[in-house]
């Protein structure tokens, strides 16, 4: 993709810092993080926990709690830097420019509230409509995520709905004001096996429909793979690969990529064991020095250890930040590809 | 619903009954009452009789019974002091403590609500620390010495209010009140400020602590997340989940009040029922006493049941049954 002839960025992320001060050091929880999403574009923010993924998601809102603070960089919306906005101006952003997907329904929904009242909500707060035609509006997105009686169920408490179908009322109301960006945070791991599919689905349609653009932060490289545009692997709290899905998945050039894909099961593959990265992320206030990967990584060697590596093309689309990138179109898991 | 009513109502005359079976073992430690109504000079003879016609000379089951089938009729017996019926003499003087109690509730809730949730939103900022240690003092204080102080200071230094009396009152349907005139008004402030207090500090601090614990919840983050205000957030979607507990006490605050409310009387000369009571132990006026337990005892059962039903009012996921 040529910079040149893409179309404007809607969201335009640049060296995003968003640090925590605790009383045992300071998290860079978000050091550096840099990308572009086009209107309508999906995108998958990847990485393990810890790795920094959902600060991303709650900086663009602006909803960054105390110990935490956007310490620098710029998220531009349409050209705007919201980083620096007002709290007036973000109120008038989340739910209407931006929307937020939680991970977990059953804690994501008031329980003293109506499902009604909390999809009407976002609408007194951003449209004029009067009652009946909010009402109306509600109704037909509450059916258009797959709810039956969608009349009656507004008078429902989450309590009375399943997981999966609170999730289904979460997206509902996080579309209802037609965001421009939706901010989806691990939006089925909460949820049975049986029910994420549906969900994923659901998203992906619902938001083809509207035509909204979507970060998708999730863990679990299996469910993007199937949904998003591009990927965004974030280690630590710095992009590790950034590139188009299929590229990333399929051959990914960054050692902790390769080793995220290796270890998606693959039943065509009879395997005795699943691939793993050997041991565990680091502790955030103490990251190894150089490149934050290397006490994990297959291919260091000792400039690894002195110099943090900067994101660089290595590859067709992809960009890595490594010294040494696999750069043979070779894929480790052989055959699978041919 | 008809279930529950009549099991709560099963309940409740349990509980009575439990009650009124102690109020009658205490009275009968409490020494002998003929001689309350007896004239000082009496002869042994005139003992004994005044004894048969109490009844006194009957066994403890049997004065027992007496004592519940009265009690069932609503017949408490007549002051020894002022001859006349026990219950009447309480329920004349139960607007006044009534009226004292609701006041300091409504202050307390007023006052501690809105401060509570902002210590609980905003922890560790200044004032939510300096509202934290008002509260300790409000619970520190004890209520006596508060009510002589601002009776020191309001009414003997600055001469703001009146230090004791109820003031005018005006007779609305058939009960006395001082909250429909001026002067009943600045009688009532002081014992009502008083007898606040150490509610007030407790709401708070039950307030914020519920509201901490809500913060951190996700629904709060995606009520965020959806534009509204920090008050809609904190009013709309945080205190009523945070509710629960501050019914729970409140309802207990209002039977501590009461029983307080004892106190804040003798100091600002108050004459509500409290007051009542103090006189009549000194005077082993037991049928006051009597008429006194059992009426507090009946506003804590029926206390508890509104508190039951409020709790379903709040959250949709407790229903009775």
């Amino acid at each position: 993709m040529d910079h040149q002839t893409a179309p404007a960025p809607l969201l335009d992320v640049r060296d995003l810092r968003t640090w925590f001060h605790t009383f045992s050091g300071t998290v860079k929880a978000v050091d550096g993080v840099s990308f572009t999403l086009a209107p309508g574009e999906v995108m998958g923010l990847v990485g393990e926990s810890g790795g920094g993924k959902s600060v991303v998601g709650f900086s663009l809102l602006g909803l960054i709690d105390p110990p935490g603070r956007i310490e620098g960089g710029e998220i531009l919306l349409d050209g705007e830097d919201i980083a620096r906005a007002s709290e007036e101006r973000l109120r008038r952003i989340r739910g209407r420019e931006i929307a937020m997907i939680f991970q977990d329904p059953m804690t994501s929904l008031n329980p003293v509230q109506t499902v009604g009242a909390q999809m009407d909500e976002m609408l007194r707060l951003h449209t004029d409509l009067d009652e009946a035609a909010r009402k109306a509006r509600c109704i037909a997105m509450l059916e258009s995520v797959g709810i039956s009686r969608a009349a009656e169920r507004l008078k429902a408490y989450p309590h009375q709905f399943s997981g999966g179908m609170r999730q289904r009322v979460v997206i509902a109301i996080a579309l209802l004001a037609a965001p421009r960006l939706i901010v989806a945070d691990e939006p089925t791991t909460a949820l049975d096996v049986t029910i994420q599919s549906q969900i994923l689905r659901l998203m992906r349609r619902r938001i083809a429909q509207t035509g909204a653009a979507m970060i998708l932060v999730t863990h679990d490289l299996a469910v993007v793979s199937e949904m998003v545009d591009k990927i965004v692997v974030l280690y630590c709290g710095k992009v590790v690969e950034t590139g188009p899905a299929r590229e990333v998945i399929a051959d990914p050039s960054h050692p902790y990529t390769r080793g995220l894909v290796d270890s998606i099961p693959n039943p065509r593959d009879r395997k005795p064991r699943l691939a793993q990265i050997p041991g565990a992320v680091p502790d955030i206030r103490n990251l190894p020095s150089g490149c934050s990967f290397r006490p994990r990584c297959p291919r260091a060697q000792a400039k690894c250890a002195e110099v943090a590596p900067a994101l660089a093309p290595t590859r067709g689309t992809l960009s890595a930040a490594c010294h040494f990138p696999i750069v043979e179109e070779i894929a480790m898991t052989g055959g699978e590809r041919a | 619903m008809l279930a529950y009513a009549i099991k709560r109502l099963v309940q409740m005359a349990i509980v009575l009954w439990a009650v009124s079976v102690i109020v009658f073992l205490m009275m009968s430690f409490t020494g002998d009452p003929v001689f309350m109504v007896i004239p000082i000079d009496s002869t042994d003879a005139e003992i004994e009789q005044a004894r048969r016609i109490l009844g006194l000379d009957r066994s403890m089951p049997e004065q027992y019974w007496l004592f519940l089938q009265n009690l069932v009729q609503g017949d408490f017996g007549r002051s020894y002091v002022f001859r006349q019926p026990a219950m009447d003499l309480i329920l004349e003087r139960l607007p006044a403590t009534l009226e004292i109690v609701v006041v300091a509730m409504l202050i307390a809730a007023v006052v501690a609500i809105p401060l509570g949730v902002y210590a609980g939103a905003n922890p560790g900022k200044p004032l939510s620390r300096l509202i934290m240690s008002g509260s300790l003092v409000g619970i520190s204080l004890p209520g006596f010495w508060v009510g002589m102080m601002l009776i020191f200071l309001f009414a003997v230094e600055w001469r703001l209010l009146p230090s004791s009396g109820r003031g005018d009152t005006v007779e609305v349907l058939g009960i006395e009140t001082s909250l429909l005139t001026w002067d009943g008004w600045t009688h009532v402030v002081l014992p009502s400020v008083t007898l606040s207090l150490g509610t007030l500090a407790i709401i708070l601090r039950i307030t914020r602590a519920g509201m901490m614990e809500v913060m951190r919840q996700d629904y709060i983050k995606f009520a965020r997340a959806k534009g509204a205000s920090r008050k809609d957030v904190l009013y709309g979607h945080g205190l009523r989940n945070a509710l629960i507990p501050v019914v729970t006490i409140f309802g207990l605050q209002i039977g501590d009040l009461i029983a307080f409310a004892t106190i804040t009387e003798t100091i600002f000369a108050w004459p509500g029922m409290g007051k009542l009571l103090v006189d009549s132990i000194y005077r082993a006026d037991r049928p006051v006493i009597v008429v006194y337990l059992m009426l507090v005892a009946l506003i804590f059962v029926v206390i508890n049941l509104v508190v039951d039903l409020v709790y379903t009012a709040i959250d949709p996921r407790i229903t009775v049954k």
